[in-house]
């Protein structure tokens, strides 16, 4: 088999991580339920969060689990899309917006 | 897209006795997954026992107008399996004698059976409280011959229960093919106008969704907001309730997730979303399936995989509900497909 650091069947074992540190590991799950079930925003709106974040954390895992949570709820593809685009325009911003900080230092150490 | 059965291309899975092969190697022999007898055991719910029989669901035939890429019946155009109207009389003798009180006939596109108008003017006569016909929707604009299904349904009070996997265009066509998406909205605005799922009518519009693709459905009730707002806004179209059915990994579902390379993940989610509380409810307890040429099952997909009922009557002829109700029902992997999550059935989820 060919060496990855990323196994796509490494997904369904995330729940062991509980059992080299249970109590940590039982509140990080019960806390992540918790996040994702319905309030001030809906369920969906969540996916649609989660699946942004995945995007600019980079995680494969997670790009995959909510993928498919968003096909699950309805979620179209040009929602899921738009959703990624927002979290890359925040990332790209993020980026950009310390160009300031460039410009501030170039003009501070330019006469 | 597809065109034929896997019946008419001589597909290996048209055989039941492969799919059930499939679904009992691999990750269930190996323990990767327990198998459904094993799961159900755990909360010592097998065998898993029929109660009363309330659902009567009578499949007149495999024919269809449509060849749908998840269809666990593996209909379309090619089939010639039909129900004929000698066993049409043996399931009215059925109807008159049964405790059930809902009568479900389905296909194939049961309004293809060249008898169906008979046999539902005759089943009427004898009253039932719940008459439902699952109707494919584009069957209804499929020729002239039947656009006038909408005044017939309503004038025998007939349930309607249609398939709608998704909203839009795209999606719907992808599952059930080309053109498939504009036909049922033109067939849904005729049964709207006759009366069909307007509110407070008592003309019973219902709407199917299956997932279309490796996926499970998710919460029945926020599909259905989602639904009813999107087919109001764009097409002014209302009906009543949304049932979200899981696709169950037998036939051209089969297929597909084996062809896709899904089958493995899909059995993972099933068993992952295993809920033993949907266990007591699922519809073989409450369900009698009869295929068209007679013979008896615990449900439509134990017809498919030619499971028949494991009692001394086995077929409608010898038909008799208190030995019936006396049987283990027979179950296979496939039977996660409806403990998933809040349970699956022809009536939407379960718990």
């Amino acid at each position: 088999m060919e060496k990855t650091y990323y196994d796509p069947a490494d997904l369904k074992k995330f729940p062991k991580i509980t059992e080299w540190s249970e109590e940590l590991g039982e509140k990080f799950f019960d806390y992540y339920g918790k996040v994702f079930e319905e309030g001030a925003l809906t369920a969906r709106e969540k996916s649609l969060i989660a699946l942004a974040v995945s995007h600019v954390v980079k995680c494969p895992y997670c790009i995959d689990a909510y993928t498919k949570d968003g096909l699950q709820r309805g979620i179209t593809k040009e929602e899921m899309m738009e959703a990624v685009h927002a979290g890359a325009a925040i990332e790209s911003g993020a980026t950009l917006v310390h160009g300031v900080q460039m410009m501030k230092k170039y003009d501070k150490l330019s006469m | 897209m597809l065109k034929k059965s896997l019946h008419k291309r001589a597909n290996q899975l048209s055989q039941s006795k492969k799919q059930l092969e499939i679904l009992s190697n691999g990750i269930f022999a190996n323990g990767e997954l327990p198998t459904f007898k094993d799961k159900i055991a755990e909360t010592n719910q097998f065998p898993l026992r029929p109660n009363k029989t309330e659902i009567l669901q009578i499949n007149v035939g495999y024919m269809c107008n449509q060849v749908c890429s998840h269809c666990h019946v593996d209909a379309g155009p090619d089939r010639k399996e039909i129900m004929t109207k000698e066993t049409m009389q043996q399931c009215l003798d059925i109807i008159k004698n049964t405790g059930a009180h809902t009568l479900d006939l389905t296909g194939g596109a049961p309004e293809m059976n060249p008898n169906f108008r008979w046999f539902v003017e005759e089943a009427s006569k004898i009253g039932v409280e719940d008459f439902i016909v699952r109707s494919n929707l584009t069957i209804i604009e499929a020729n002239k011959k039947y656009n006038d299904l909408p005044d017939f349904f309503k004038k025998h009070n007939i349930h309607v229960i249609s398939s709608m996997p998704h909203w839009t265009k795209e999606k719907t066509d992808k599952q059930r093919g080309q053109g498939v998406f504009n036909k049922s909205i033109e067939a849904l605005k005729k049964l709207n106008a006759v009366g069909y799922g307007m509110p407070n009518s008592n003309l019973k519009l219902d709407l199917v969704y299956n997932p279309a693709g490796a996926f499970l459905p998710t919460n029945q009730a926020s599909m259905e907001k989602d639904f009813k707002k999107a087919l109001i806004d764009d097409f002014g179209i209302q009906f009543h309730n949304l049932f979200a059915i899981t696709n169950l990994p037998i036939s051209r579902f089969l297929e597909y997730l084996i062809a896709s390379e899904n089958y493995e993940d899909y059995m993972y989610s099933l068993v992952e979303a295993f809920n033993p509380s949907a266990v007591k409810n699922v519809m073989c307890t409450n369900t009698i399936s009869i295929s068209w040429d007679g013979w008896l099952y615990d449900c439509d997909f134990n017809q498919m995989l030619d499971l028949k009922v494991d009692s001394k009557v086995k077929h409608v002829s010898e038909y008799n509900e208190d030995i019936l109700n006396n049987r283990d029902i027979i179950i296979s992997q496939h039977c996660y497909g409806c403990t998933a999550g809040a349970g699956s059935s022809c009536q939407g989820t379960v718990v």
